[in-house]
């Protein structure tokens, strides 16, 4: 962190930082600083008045039925689309890394839909599984299965999950390619010599010294899976059928600005944000000790 | 690999083959559905092959003629407010950024672990978590509707300064000495000697800002009401509000390859640095 | 009036002194090396001078100024660092034009001054070439380039040999002495290469923790040394110190039942705790003024190391001739009165005694 080799000058790094202090004073640290203090208040509908209402939004929020159900919903979200991305990805990055040759060739492919964006992604989805129109709901009708995500919540959930694990295969495939080409041949080849064969060798050498990269992918999926797919949930689903859809970023958005009840969205926004933190902690803590070997 | 398992090496590309297949499928599906009228689409199942239609659905699309239930705002206008804000997110965030891991790194100042921890912070805190607040700042400010409110918030956080700072500490102690006795002042070896050495750090992030930029969401639809400002990723969503039957999918699969083009481009062009920089630098 | 003046130079990194009081001054033209183990303060000191660390207690004065507190690039120097440190993305002409850019130098001037350098270095060929496509030593001529174009007062050098193979470093040694020899630049070198110090230096300051234990010729600290360090430090294999206590009749010196005979008595040291110390390359086999037990013979070519315990302290002796002494053998050895150094044990300090 620190360099033995500095420059001298009073004002010069003040004059650097400013552009950047500036903004994430205006646009950073004063909204965060509402946000806690709108989530000890409450306004009355027609923002007449402010009351302070102290952990009142919060114990309200906890209470809730609909909010826990929230929370339920994003943590079911999180854990499949992060099982699946990384399960999907770690196979396809291990058969590119075993074509050697040909990964080059596999990795431009399958770095596309990093560009794409997830609102775009949710709308090919949709349009994919939309029960009237969509090519792959007609063809699961015509094996019996009647597809109709409009009604069905696990199907709604199923589509969302899709989707975000479709976005994110190219950026987890990206790191565990590397993660794999990293790993010194020669403990692959040693491991060989003393007669293990490729699941094994696979299981007792490659899969433990990805290990940080599997983390790593874990923390930022969850992250992922969080906050980025708001536009996913938006276009495909918009939180339902009912409220089955909805996790917690998008709950935030719908009670601020659709049911505008002000201090309980700051509530959640709060503790999005404690969730978060809580999270990049235990990124930078373990993962940057477990970097290094 | 180590031995020859010419079976395996055949399931390798079989399951490769499948994930290439899998995840161009949706891409490939929305361009045939772009080149065929509505009523084809509609029909269940959609033709699987290309048609006829491709000049006729992408003009209408980029000038907004289109006859869907949905938005019909002309494609064009919106990725052009696409583009330019996806430029100046990225061009003004790679620029602070690089002054102010440059202040951090290479000057000694009081506060200067605080400024650190500030930029650091805000690492955490993606603007989903603080739409609220943030949506009153900029109303108050007046900046609703301009480009000017879809990008700045968006430049605040430090994830390019971060990168940027990681980049700088891998700088060898030598050269600034060998600049300072030189003579170089600080501007001066900013310029002639670190911006140069960090070529391959930008244009990873350029990539990567760019396709955050041009992807944003949740505030533009916030901050933007009035339809030629709407960014390409709001436009194609509000083209599908119309209810399944009445949406004129082909012109919305036609704005989505449009809107998948830009991006697309960037990373290709730049897959070499992009790929060398996200992983390097993100570990 | 020197070019280069350290006066009780100090510095200390929070309560820790790194470098205690030097002092020296350097003549125009000198060619200086500061040579010591890791650690003990000389690219410190080396630094201070260039102004890359701040000056804790003295004063650095060049061509009569002191320059405490003036920026490297206000006092009239120039530096060639271990790892070159040119600009990886510039071109070697313009890794040497730099400075003078820099400081606005016409055009013509420049590049006059670079070929110049170029010419002298022999590096007219790579001059359009990256720093990665050279090999190191046209890297370390090409960092020296960088510093000739400056025209300054004081070159300092810092450990510029040590990144190279041996045998690249030896024919770089011939190359500076006579760059120097031409160009006659006062010069500030560190190495702890003593070898180096001892054929490149007109003056060597020998430092150990912080501190310089000698200053001198190369032939006064060779063959004075003022302390049991420097004595050790400079000579290869290092000079043998026998402890042991002086007779009555200062004759013999007595070291753990054994004897060693001298060849001449020493009265004012009678009686004394002292070390002997005597080079390997000045014991003589045979000389029958101590026997001592042979351990193990190592045969270089053209010389034989013999390394040898009295007691049990051990002796190196360096020798022309093949001895073939079995190991576990015992021989004589002799030495000159003109080859023997007399220290205090408790001072480590050199005693002047007859």
């Amino acid at each position: 962190m620190e360099k033995r080799v500095r420059f001298r000058s009073r004002w010069l790094p003040w004059a650097l930082l400013a552009p950047q202090l500036a903004i994430i004073g205006v646009f950073f640290f004063w909204p965060a600083s509402q946000a806690l203090l709108q989530s000890l208040q409450q306004q009355d509908p027609f923002g007449m008045s402010t009351e302070w209402v102290g952990l009142e939004n919060f114990r309200v929020l906890f209470a809730d039925e609909s909010y826990l159900e929230s929370f339920q919903t994003t943590a079911v979200f999180s854990l499949l689309v992060a099982g699946f991305g990384i399960a999907i990805s770690l196979l396809l990055a291990v058969f590119a890394d075993r074509v050697a040759r040909g990964a080059m060739f596999y990795k431009t492919l399958l770095i596309w839909p990093y560009a794409v964006a997830p609102a775009v992604a949710g709308v090919l989805w949709v349009f994919m599984f939309s029960p009237g129109v969509g090519v792959v709901a007609w063809a699961l009708r015509e094996v019996g299965w009647d597809w109709n995500h409009l009604l069905d919540a696990r199907e709604a959930m199923a589509l969302i999950v899709m989707a975000a694990v479709w976005k994110q295969i190219s950026y987890n495939f990206l790191f565990f390619l590397a993660g794999l080409q990293s790993i010194p041949k020669s403990l692959i080849e040693a491991a060989a010599i003393d007669g293990a064969g490729p699941w094994r060798r696979f299981w007792s050498v490659q899969f433990p010294m990805l290990s940080p990269t599997t983390f790593f992918l874990l923390v930022i999926n969850i992250v992922y899976a969080f906050f980025d797919t708001f536009a996913i949930v938006d276009a495909a689903t918009q939180g339902g059928p009912g409220k089955a859809t909805a996790i917690l970023v998008y709950k935030v958005y719908y009670d601020g600005f659709k049911a505008l009840d002000l201090g309980g969205s700051a509530a959640q926004s709060v503790v999005l944000m404690v969730i978060v933190i809580a999270l990049t902690v235990v990124q930078f803590r373990f993962v940057e000790k477990k970097v290094q070997y | 690999m180590v031995e020859r398992r010419p079976s395996l090496a055949v399931l390798a590309h079989l399951v490769l083959a499948l994930g290439v297949a899998i995840v161009a499928f949706p891409i490939y599906l929305t361009f045939v559905a772009s080149t065929h009228t509505a009523q084809e689409i509609v029909q269940a199942p959609m033709p699987l092959l290309p048609g006829p239609h491709l000049v006729e659905n992408y003009t209408a699309a980029l000038t907004g003629t289109g006859e869907g239930a949905g938005s019909n705002a002309p494609v064009g206008r919106m990725m052009m407010v696409s583009l330019v804000s996806a430029l100046v997110i990225t061009f003004g965030k790679i620029a602070i950024s690089l002054l102010s891991a440059f202040a951090v790194v290479y000057f000694r100042f009081p506060l200067r672990e605080l400024c650190f921890w500030a930029i650091f912070v805000t690492l955490m805190l993606p603007v989903e978590v603080r739409i609220g607040p943030t949506y009153k700042v900029v109303s108050d400010l007046g900046m609703l509707n301009s480009y000017a409110g879809l990008t700045v918030p968006l430049i605040a956080s430090a994830t390019a300064t971060f990168l940027f700072r990681q980049f700088f500490l891998t700088v060898p102690d030598e050269l600034v000495e060998a600049a300072r006795i030189d003579g170089a002042g600080p501007m001066r070896f900013f310029r002639d000697v670190l911006l140069p050495l960090s070529k391959t750090s930008i244009a990873a992030l350029f990539v990567i800002q760019f396709i955050y930029g041009w992807n944003q969401y949740l505030w533009p639809l916030l901050v933007t009401t009035s339809e030629d400002m709407y960014p390409v990723v709001i436009g194609i969503k509000r083209m599908i509000a119309g209810g399944d039957a009445a949406v004129g999918w082909n012109l919305v699969m036609a704005t989505a390859i449009l809107a998948m083009l830009p991006p697309a481009i960037v990373v290709v062009l730049m897959q070499k640095w992009f790929v060398k920089g996200l992983v390097d630098t993100e570990k | 009036m020197a070019t280069l003046e350290i006066r009780d130079v100090r510095k200390s990194f929070g309560k820790a002194a790194v470098v205690h009081g030097v002092s020296i001054c350097v003549e125009k033209g000198e060619f200086v090396v500061i040579v010591g183990p890791s650690g003990c303060g000389k690219s410190t000191l080396l630094r201070m001078v260039a102004g890359l660390e701040e000056v804790t207690g003295g004063e650095i004065v060049i061509g009569g100024r002191v320059v405490n507190d003036l920026e490297p690039k206000d006092r009239d120097i120039a530096m060639v660092f271990q790892n070159y440190a040119l600009y990886p993305h510039m071109r070697v002409y313009d890794n040497m034009a730099y400075g003078l850019k820099i400081r606005g130098m016409s055009r013509e001037e420049i590049d006059g001054r670079v070929r110049e350098a170029a010419r002298i270095l022999e590096l007219e060929a790579l001059l359009d070439r990256k720093p990665r496509q050279l090999s190191g030593g046209q890297r370390q001529r090409v960092a020296m380039g960088r510093a000739i174009v400056r025209h300054p007062k004081v070159f300092l050098f810092d450990e510029p040999l040590s990144n190279l193979d041996a045998k690249l470093r030896v024919q770089m040694r011939l190359e500076l002495q006579k760059l120097h020899r031409r160009l006659g630049v006062t010069s500030l070198y560190v190495t702890h290469d003593q070898v180096e110090a001892m054929t490149l230096g007109q003056r060597i300051i020998v430092m150990n923790a912080g501190r310089a234990e000698q200053i001198g010729t190369p032939r006064e600290i060779y063959d004075r040394p003022q302390t049991t360090f420097v004595a050790g430090f400079i000579g290869s294999p290092p000079m043998n110190l026998i402890a042991g206590r002086l007779s009555a009749d200062g004759a013999e010196l007595q070291a753990e039942g054994e004897a060693v005979r001298l060849p001449v008595p020493v009265a004012s040291l009678a009686g004394r705790e002292v070390l002997l110390g005597v080079r390997p390359e000045q014991l003589r086999a045979g000389g029958g003024q101590l026997r001592v037990g042979v351990e193990m013979a190592e045969a270089l070519g053209a010389d034989h190391l013999v390394h040898c315990s009295l007691g049990t302290q051990p002796l190196v002796l360096r020798t022309a001739e093949d001895l073939a002494p079995a190991a576990g053998g015992s021989i004589t050895l002799g030495f000159d009165a003109g080859a023997v150094h007399w220290f205090d044990p408790a001072t480590t300090r050199r005693i002047d005694a007859g």
